[in-house]
């Protein structure tokens, strides 16, 4: 029998007064993808952050059974959780420049994570970036070009490259396509959906759009003031909501 | 001869509380029962709003049901869909149950035969192979091979349908269901799909469908079930 | 080449300037900079009669480590005669009343601007470099909590993104100067603005190195026979700069050159940056000749 890759138990976040992650529970098995969905101020993006050790939650348990073990995220010492976090995991920001290094080239934003991890030769750390910008269909001919001058759907694409060149297990996405045009972001999701198999990556996916959670998600969380109101399968969620804020969320959406 | 069912139904209760509408209540299915064996092909009947398309949908685990059982041989286990938790639900649909929907859920930029060949590639099969089994039912089913690399979102609703199909029959599995499967297709193709549902039945499979022609039910020599009766009349075709 | 022997102090300053207690608190962060090597350890910087980036840094680190038996050289850029280096001198010649040289073999105490001096240096010399940014990873962190953490965690990555930036642009590492090393297999060090040239005679070298940054706060240090390795590519190893010619004063093919400009009509020359190195070494070549 196989064992959850994370799980999560009661966990509690309060900004003062504000209750963000009231008393939250599930666990993420391996090549799972798990959408959380749910209006801003939900909770959402700090419940991922929690996770992803960004923020510390005030109480509550984050179990990640490692390559070398089971940790719990709050409990690792900061040297060991920047290690996880810069080999297997990896955090897809909503906007790239808050996970992009503006200043240097394609091709040294790619090159980082490897370098961090000890790659040590020029042209081994040139080849794999040049294969990262192929798989996220990024013009080979960019690599010495600084991302600021790359549009906004190839900065994040650039942003996923340089996340998932070490070939990361578990992978955490903050919007990953808020703030781009539709067909930008058509692009962006196949190109994670196909990412996310072809690497048997799983992932935890924070969207408010529920397409975008269709699309990527095997399971879907949906959040309402701090809880998780309604979970399951994603076509179970999104064909038969039970919740009232979910049954208004899925009828929300514009048809086309 | 009896034959353990492959898929046993018994008694589900399924509603709609339509909270954004004052809470209002759809009771779709009360009591319904039935059970489908292997090599055999049944077949869901009534009139609209009878809840054939949630009979199928409850069995795949898409609508969750108030109560009664859904037992499904997986394997050498028998699960309860009802109750099954949402991992195994997903290993269900892996190797267990297939369902052709009334429409295929186009994913953008995919080309035809990835989607086709996908389910096969999750049962384990080589993506290579599982392509060239992908083209071969695409053929059979009449989609020119200059298709084949398109996304389907351009396609036509037959075109799409047929798509949709031959996804099913890439990755066959011992339990497949059908939501009117031949409903938008011309004479040949309509032909050419109720003679691969028999082939599945042939080869073991257990079929439950939604077929609105009766000509049709009388090709596969389905086993009717009235669904206005709770499923407790049947007919069987010769 | 001659010292120029101690004077007498002007009385009106404490020696060297500081007051007892700034230099008891300085040599106190000099220790803990000696006892973990290429760590930077913030301490209270003065104000010094001076403008920073004149050298405050390594004025109150020297002032620290004074004696009045001591005799001190100032280099800027290698030589002893620019304004820099000797006003500093004069600055010590009247606040402190000690010795001070312009041959490297007779200096105790060698402050320095930009070089390190060819001839190397003995057990018994230290050398204190001038700091401007003692930060190596400024220039793609600048944000110093979190330098301070990936200098705490060894999290150095990012040091070898500019080198790799440096290959991608340039086809080399262009870095020439203030060329980034590590201590120990541990502490990445900036070495101050010293041309890589001299990254090789940090390494393993027997005197004692004090790095001081007035401005930034910073005291750092290597101690005798301290590992000092350049940072580099397995496929791109680290090298020092050559010439294709030797100095055209003194004819020396092992020292760093600087290009001077000798008339109006694009005349120039190169010769040893080194002032007292190439004067010893026409010097002893006089002798020969003699």
């Amino acid at each position: 029998m196989t064992t959850p890759l994370l799980s999560v138990s009661s966990l509690n976040k309060r900004f003062g007064t504000t209750i963000a992650c009231d008393d939250i529970s599930f666990d993420l098995w391996p090549g799972e993808v798990l959408g959380i969905v749910g209006e801003s101020g939900s909770g959402k993006t700090t419940l991922l952050r929690s996770i992803a050790g960004l923020i510390e939650p005030d109480s509550g348990e984050i179990n990640y059974r490692a390559t070398g073990g089971e940790v719990d995220v709050h409990l690792m010492s900061e040297p060991e959780l920047r290690r996880l976090q810069r080999t297997e995991w990896a955090f897809v920001h909503q906007h790239p420049r808050d996970g992009l290094r503006l200043n240097v080239s394609a091709g040294a934003n790619i090159g980082e994570r490897l370098m961090a991890n000890n790659w040590r030769h020029y042209a081994d750390i040139r080849t794999e970036a040049l294969k990262w910008l192929a798989a996220v269909e990024i013009d080979e001919a960019r690599i010495d070009d600084l991302p600021r001058t790359f549009s906004g759907g190839m900065q994040q694409r650039l942003q996923i490259a340089r996340n998932l060149v070490t070939s990361p297990r578990l992978v955490f996405m903050d919007e990953p396509t808020g703030g781009l045009d539709v067909s930008v972001q058509a692009r962006l999701l196949d190109l994670i959906r196909s990412l996310v198999r072809d690497l048997g990556l799983s992932a935890i996916v924070v969207t408010h759009d529920l397409a975008v959670a269709r699309l990527l998600s095997t399971r879907l969380m949906v959040m309402k003031d701090a809880r998780v109101i309604e979970q399951g399968l994603t076509d179970q969620v999104l064909e038969d909501p039970q919740a009232a804020y979910s049954q208004l969320l899925v009828s929300s959406v514009l048809q086309v | 001869m009896t034959r353990k069912p492959v898929l046993s139904v018994e008694q589900i209760d399924k509603q709609f509380v339509l909270h954004t509408q004052n809470g209002a209540i759809l009771d779709v299915l009360r009591g319904t029962s039935l059970a489908v064996s292997a090599v055999e092909i049944a077949a869901l009947c009534g009139p609209s709003g009878a809840g054939k398309s949630s009979l199928l949908k409850a069995v795949y685990g898409t609508y969750r049901v108030n109560g009664g059982r859904i037992l499904v041989r997986h394997g050498d286990d028998t699960i309860d869909v009802a109750t099954a938790a949402p991992r195994t639900i997903s290993a269900l649909r892996r190797n267990t149950i297939g369902y052709v929907s009334q429409f295929l859920r186009v994913i953008p930029r995919v080309p035809a035969l990835d989607i086709v060949a996908d389910p096969a590639i999750e049962q384990g099969v080589t993506p290579d192979d599982a392509r060239a089994r992908a083209a071969d039912l695409l053929r059979r089913l009449r989609i020119p091979d200059s298709l084949f690399k398109l996304s389907p979102s351009t396609f036509s609703g037959g075109e799409q349908q047929r798509v949709n199909i031959a996804r099913a029959m890439a990755a066959p599995r011992p339990l497949m269901l059908f939501d009117e499967p031949t409903a938008s297709l011309d004479p040949e193709n309509r032909a050419t799909v109720l003679q691969m549902i028999a082939g599945l039945r042939d080869s073991g499979t257990a079929v439950l469908g939604i077929f609105h022609d009766p000509a049709d039910r009388k090709t596969l020599g389905a086993r009717d079930i009235d669904m206005t009766t709770c499923g407790r009349e049947e007919t069987v075709h010769a | 080449m001659s010292i120029e022997p101690a004077g007498c102090r002007d009385s009106g300053y404490n020696f060297a300037y500081l007051n007892e207690q700034t230099k008891k608190m300085i040599r106190r962060a000099l220790l803990k900079a000696v006892a973990i090597p290429g760590y930077q350890v913030p301490f209270a910087s003065r104000e010094m009669p001076m403008p920073y980036g004149w050298g405050t840094g390594g004025v109150q680190v020297t002032a620290s480590i004074l004696t009045p038996e001591d005799v001190l050289k100032v280099i800027d850029q290698g030589a002893d005669d620019t304004t820099n280096a000797v006003s500093i001198r004069k600055f010590f010649r009247r606040t402190a009343g000690v010795a001070t040289t312009e041959a490297t073999a007779q200096a105790t105490v060698i402050q320095t601007r930009h070089r390190i001096p060819e001839r190397a240096l003995g057990p018994d010399q230290i050398l204190v470099y001038q700091v401007p940014i003692p930060e190596p990873l400024r220039f793609l962190e600048p944000r110093e909590t979190e330098t301070r953490k990936m200098h705490a965690f060894e999290d150095y990555g990012l040091m070898h993104v500019k080198l790799y930036e440096d290959i991608s642009q340039h086809g080399h590492i262009a870095t020439t100067y203030a060329y980034p090393v590590k201590v120990e297999g541990r502490y990445v060090m900036d070495p101050s603005p010293t041309p890589k040239f001299d990254n090789p005679k940090m390494d393993n070298c027997a005197a004692l190195q004090l790095f001081g940054a007035g401005r930034e706060k910073r005291i750092y240090a290597l101690p005798p026979f301290t590992s000092v390795v350049s940072l580099d590519f397995e496929d791109h190893p680290f090298q020092v700069q050559a010439w294709e010619h030797p100095c055209e004063l003194c004819g020396a093919r092992d020292s760093y050159l600087d290009e001077v400009i000798i008339d109006d009509k694009g005349g120039r020359m190169f010769v040893c940056s080194d002032t007292d190195y190439c004067a010893s070494r026409r010097m002893a070549a006089s002798e020969a000749a003699e």
